[in-house]
């Protein structure tokens, strides 16, 4: 894995291996905050922010502290910590300075503590034995390719809010389908770039 | 050794998180001090920043009338803000008309103070006060009513009109929460505010009202509410009450006769059985003393053999439409469940009152 370039890895992780899409990582808040664009782009952007930094930190914490101190088996609080205090971070800054997003997402940026693209994005990382660099690719374009999809479900979904589809597809139905589709789609690109 | 080790890395790894994001806040939620300005310079407040302007404004003695508590699920606390409110904010727009929204109508709990504001209130509110008072006596009305009379203790007593109300301080497991009741004493009884309380199972204020006992301390604030008496003897008073919506009808009555001895006026309460009727003798004396007061008291459900009744029968709006005649120059006040404010507000509007001179209160 030594060899692959971080910018490779970036647009990997945008497209041909979407962490929600092909790992299915990161559902709920897809399927929660894709009902209006301002949630999806607004969460896409802190999603992106807090994955990309969340996986550098934790590169450095795991590299300079844990693996010196073979403590390996707390990996997962520690990343969670790491998480929780750069999600509270977060959260400070958008009320101060975007307090209509702040609300508008509601329960949801708290719980991005336990968002599994963020966690999933750090273990990935330590799997696939990145180097720094890769990691910082890998990091913003797991939470990029999160915000591609939550975007493109939000476009969806304002489409086919004028949709009239039968009544059984209404609501959850039709928004599974169309997550289910949008992966189908998207597996037509995997295999291009190996990046594991 | 190892398992020191991971205590001492996990604990000294939170420590530096908590620490900066102590710092963090420090930078990130200072605001300052904010200025409130009050009805275009009316009153001008100095608070500091961060806060809801909700609670900046009870905090500098403005007491805006709030049932929740500041959770924005009661929507009482609505203002208008003129500058530096931010935009509305989704939990504010289940409680806030499109109309509202234009005039910058917003949640004063929602709203958090980052820099100066200018806000707009009705002039009345400037006049709202916090008083303490004790429990002078209590009564059992019906089953599950109660009349409290509190003595006031601030000096000059508190001036209100007929038809407002108060909003008395409840202990919750959440602290200290408001709760609106009318005052049903007249209001040349300046010491005095009596409120009649349905106990509600499972309620905050009406079990807490309910448990006081003789000379137990309250705090309420207040006077709140629009209702202005029509001050022209002519004009004919109706009030219409439902359930436990007495309390601001009693105060009217007793008012309107203080001042205009001959002035003409109808009652009508709805109740369902006899249990729930309450202060009918006392108005029956009152209307033996005045003429012009006219009681009518109707139950709702049918009533048991063994009982007499020698009142009306039926829902209220039925008695009102039945007893009074159209084109009589008149002004109403309605207190009761929504229902049947909206029956009785129809029945009225036919016999030609229009709907500026209709004031309610609907719970």
């Amino acid at each position: 894995m030594k060899n692959t370039p971080a910018l490779l890895i970036l647009f990997a992780a945008i497209f041909t291996n979407n962490i929600l899409l092909s790992n299915f990582l990161g559902m709920c808040h897809f399927l929660a905050c894709s009902r209006t664009m301002l949630t999806a782009v607004g969460l896409g952007m802190a999603m992106t922010v807090v994955t990309g930094l969340t996986t550098m930190i934790n590169y450095a914490i795991y590299y300079g502290i844990v693996v010196p101190l073979h403590l390996e088996y707390l990996m997962f609080m520690i990343f969670i910590a790491v998480i929780a205090a750069f999600v509270q971070f977060v959260e400070m800054f958008l009320e101060r300075f975007s307090s209509k997003l702040y609300y508008a997402l509601g329960i949801y940026l708290p719980l991005m503590v336990v968002n599994c693209t963020i966690m999933g994005a750090s273990l990935f990382m330590i799997y696939r034995n990145y180097t720094f660099a890769q990691t910082t690719g890998w990091g913003f374009g797991a939470g990029a390719g999160w915000m591609l999809a939550a975007v493109l479900m939000a476009a969806l979904r304002l489409k086919a809010g004028y949709a009239n589809p039968p009544g059984p597809f209404r609501g959850a139905g039709l928004t599974m389908t169309i997550a289910g589709l949008m992966a189908m789609t998207f597996m037509g690109f995997a295999g291009m770039v190996s990046i594991e | 050794m190892l398992f020191i080790s991971a205590t001492v890395t996990f604990v000294g790894l939170l420590v530096i998180f908590t620490a900066l994001l102590i710092i963090a806040e420090r930078f990130l939620t200072n605001y300052g001090v904010c200025k409130i300005d009050i009805n275009a310079g009316a009153r001008v407040l100095e608070v500091e920043g961060g806060q809801s302007l909700l609670a900046s404004l009870i905090q500098s003695k403005v007491f805006i009338p709030s049932a929740c508590g500041g959770h924005g699920t009661c929507g009482h606390c609505k203002v208008t803000a003129q500058s530096g409110a931010g935009p509305v904010l989704p939990t504010e727009v289940t409680y806030l008309t499109r109309k509202e929204i234009r005039t910058g109508m917003r949640l004063a709990c929602q709203v958090k103070v980052r820099r100066d504001v200018a806000i707009k209130i009705p002039e009345d509110l400037l006049n709202v006060k916090m008083f303490s008072a004790i429990v002078k006596n209590t009564r059992d009305v019906t089953h599950d009513i109660k009349e409290l009379r509190f003595q006031v203790q601030d000096n000059g007593g508190i001036s209100h009109r007929p038809g407002q109300y108060v909003q008395i301080q409840a202990p919750s497991p959440e602290g200290p929460v408001f709760r609106a009741y009318s005052i049903s004493s007249p209001t040349f009884e300046k010491n005095i505010i009596e409120l009649n309380v349905r106990i509600v199972p499972g309620g905050i204020a009406s079990p807490y009202l309910h448990s006081l006992k003789e000379n137990d301390p309250v705090v309420f604030t207040g006077p709140y509410g629009e209702f202005r008496l029509n001050e022209d003897p002519a004009v004919e008073i109706i009030c219409v009450g439902g359930g436990c919506g007495m309390a601001p009808m009693k105060n009217i009555i007793y008012s309107l006769y203080h001042t205009w001895p001959l002035r003409s006026c109808w009652l009508f309460f709805g109740c369902r059985t006899t249990r729930d009727v309450f202060y009918l003798d006392e108005y029956k004396d009152l209307a033996n003393q005045h003429p012009d007061l006219k009681v009518v008291y109707a139950l709702s459900d049918p009533l048991p053999k063994e009982q007499v009744w020698d009142g009306e029968r039926g829902f209220i709006h039925l008695s009102v439409d039945k007893k009074l005649v159209p084109g009589v120059k008149r002004q109403a006040f309605l207190c009761g469940p929504p229902p049947m404010i909206d029956a009785v507000t129809q029945v009225l509007i036919e016999k030609g009152l229009s709907p500026g001179d209709i004031f309610y209160d609907k719970f």
